[in-house]
């Protein structure tokens, strides 16, 4: 085994070996200018660049030409959310959106309301759904558009995007979809779902690292404003030169994807149900989010009356993300575990482990045993602990100030 | 984060881990945070007659800085007076274990901890004087307020 393990697949992805490969000619050799229209390097760059744009399409099982090149999802997020609103702003000013969303979409939210517009944040269950109802609750006759994520970075939970999709194209509502997590882990067909906008990144799905696209309808057609001015590359919607390695890497990685996910996803599901059959046998142990509705890669569990970023420090040999900021240095609990109604302690306590394709059962063994040892190690240091093994009731407890 | 090594070094093996009777009319004990913020600290201290502490216990809910903190100071009440004791500042735990500017409250807490748990001690042996009916204290709300936090 070689340490540290790595379980933070949805933070990012080792780029796959065969992609890296189709990149190197793209660096070196095929270099030129995919704008140049001129002379055989940029036909080169040109026709690679295409051919990435058609595996990407075939992903999803949309049209080449849907395809938007961007630097990657928080790009493609920011496009999407301001050129809609913008292009869209004479019909109304109201945006529809969730308290759970990546920070990428909450904050060019808050962006649009310094502008003027209306954002609505849906709450979720304690389970971390949209509920549908709330959605239709939430609906104004000036409402222009709907954003919501397919699977959730920190919980993987899966939102029921086809449902919502139906409801937004019935009231000619824009509807995108921030699919970051869900790729080559849950089937996108886009000719079936009723997804307007929706944003992908490469490097969560073992392409390389700043690129990623955004996927603009055609049939009805989307508008959206330019966010960024330039060339007028990829029809004036994303003006500026073309990466060719990094799409090229981009449309290998999502070819892989289309051909291996059926194999893939059953085999990540094993691992991380391994992974939690075994945290299972804890005391005290809290799965964070829906089970059942849950994309096959994720576990989020919280270790009460263990403090996340003592685990993390226990388990040093194993890359995984805390619930808790605390390691960000801003002491906040996880937003997304607190608006599933998760205490602090509970949240504080959380770790996301995310397993993926060069992940293995023995690994997943060794964190199992490290992980069951750190926990009762820190126990034996926690005041909490020893007050919960006294039964302690811990709403009588008044804690001081500090 | 990289962590410090002294700060790993208390983590990994840390001190006088552990609990006393705090029944006992000799055991001073200070548990000082809230869960919500991410730590609570207790803190225990053995007095002799001399008024020296003769031995010292903790128990720590947080992070590796905070079970540094908490393991330190157990050491460094030991042998002790009370009065000296009380003259331990958050600064010197902070630069002894050389914790970064967000982890400053991890010392300010072991440093409330050592507090409170004299506070314990000496209203425990004011009252074994006097027979005067026990005033409850009532604890503040619990509010995250980490202080002295610059980063």
């Amino acid at each position: 085994m070689k340490f540290p393990i790595y379980l933070d697949y949805a933070a990012t992805t080792p780029v796959d070996p065969r992609v890296a490969e189709k990149m190197i000619p793209y660096l070196t050799e095929h270099f030129g200018n995919p704008a140049s229209r001129s002379h055989a390097f940029g036909w080169a760059a040109e026709e690679a660049v295409e051919n990435a744009r058609r595996e990407v399409a075939a992903l999803f099982n949309c049209d080449a030409k849907e395809i938007v090149w961007t630097s990657g999802a928080t790009e493609s997020i920011n496009l999407a959310l301001k050129g809609a609103a913008h292009f869209y702003q004479a019909k109304g000013k109201h945006l529809i959106t969730v308290r759970t969303e990546h920070k990428a979409t909450l904050d060019t939210m808050r962006e649009l309301e310094r502008q003027g517009f209306e954002v609505t944040y849906l709450d979720v269950d304690s389970e971390g759904m949209v509920d549908l109802e709330a959605l239709k609750a939430a609906l104004r006759p000036d409402t222009v558009l709907v954003s919501v994520m397919y699977v959730n970075n920190e919980i993987g939970v899966i939102q029921d995007i086809p449902a919502i999709g139906e409801w937004c194209r019935e009231r000619g509502i824009v509807f995108h979809v921030d699919a970051v997590q869900a790729v080559g882990k849950l089937a996108i067909d886009l000719a079936t779902l009723k997804i307007d906008l929706m944003s992908v990144s490469s490097h969560k799905a073992y392409g390389p690292k700043g690129v990623g696209a955004l996927f603009v309808r055609r049939k009805p057609r989307i508008r959206l404003e330019a966010q960024t001015h330039g060339g007028g590359h990829e029809r004036g919607m994303r003006s500026g030169t073309l990466p060719t390695h990094q799409i090229v890497g981009m449309g290998e990685a999502f070819r892989l994807a289309r051909l291996e996910m059926a194999e893939e996803t059953s085999r990540l599901a094993r691992l991380r149900d391994r992974l939690l059959k075994g945290l299972r046998e804890i005391e005290e142990v809290y799965i964070n989010g829906s089970l059942e509705h849950r994309v096959c890669n994720n576990l989020n569990m919280s270790f009460n009356f263990v403090e996340g970023e003592s685990l993390m420090m226990a388990i040093r040999d194993i890359a995984v993300s805390s619930g808790s900021a605390c390691t960000s240095a801003s002491l906040e609990p996880s937003y997304v575990l607190q608006a599933l109604g998760r205490s602090d302690e509970l949240a504080h306590s959380s770790i996301r482990f995310s397993v993926g394709r060069f992940t293995t059962g023995e690994e997943i063994d060794y964190t199992v045993t490290l992980i069951k040892q750190k926990v009762h190690k820190l126990r034996e240091l926690s005041p909490l602990w020893e007050m919960y093994c006294d039964k302690v009731d811990f709403n009588q407890v008044q804690w001081a100030t500090h | 984060m990289a962590y410090n090594e002294k700060v790993l070094e208390h983590y990994e093996n840390p001190r006088n881990v552990g609990s006393f009777d705090k029944e006992e009319s000799d055991v001073g004990t200070g548990m000082v945070g809230a869960p919500a913020c991410g730590d609570v600290m207790k803190l225990q201290i053995k007095v002799g007659k001399d008024g020296v502490i003769e031995d010292a216990r903790f128990k720590t809910y947080g992070c590796g800085s905070a079970i540094a903190s908490s393991s330190l100071v157990t050491e460094w009440v030991k042998g002790k007076t009370l009065d000296e004791a009380m003259a331990i500042k958050n600064t010197q735990i902070a630069e002894e274990l050389a914790l970064p500017p967000v982890k400053i409250h991890c010392s300010i807490l072991a440093e409330d901890a050592i507090k409170a748990a004299i506070a314990d001690y000496k209203a425990k042996s004011d009252k074994a004087g006097a027979t005067a009916s026990r005033e409850e204290e009532t604890a503040e709300a619990a509010v995250c307020a980490p202080r002295a936090v610059t980063a």
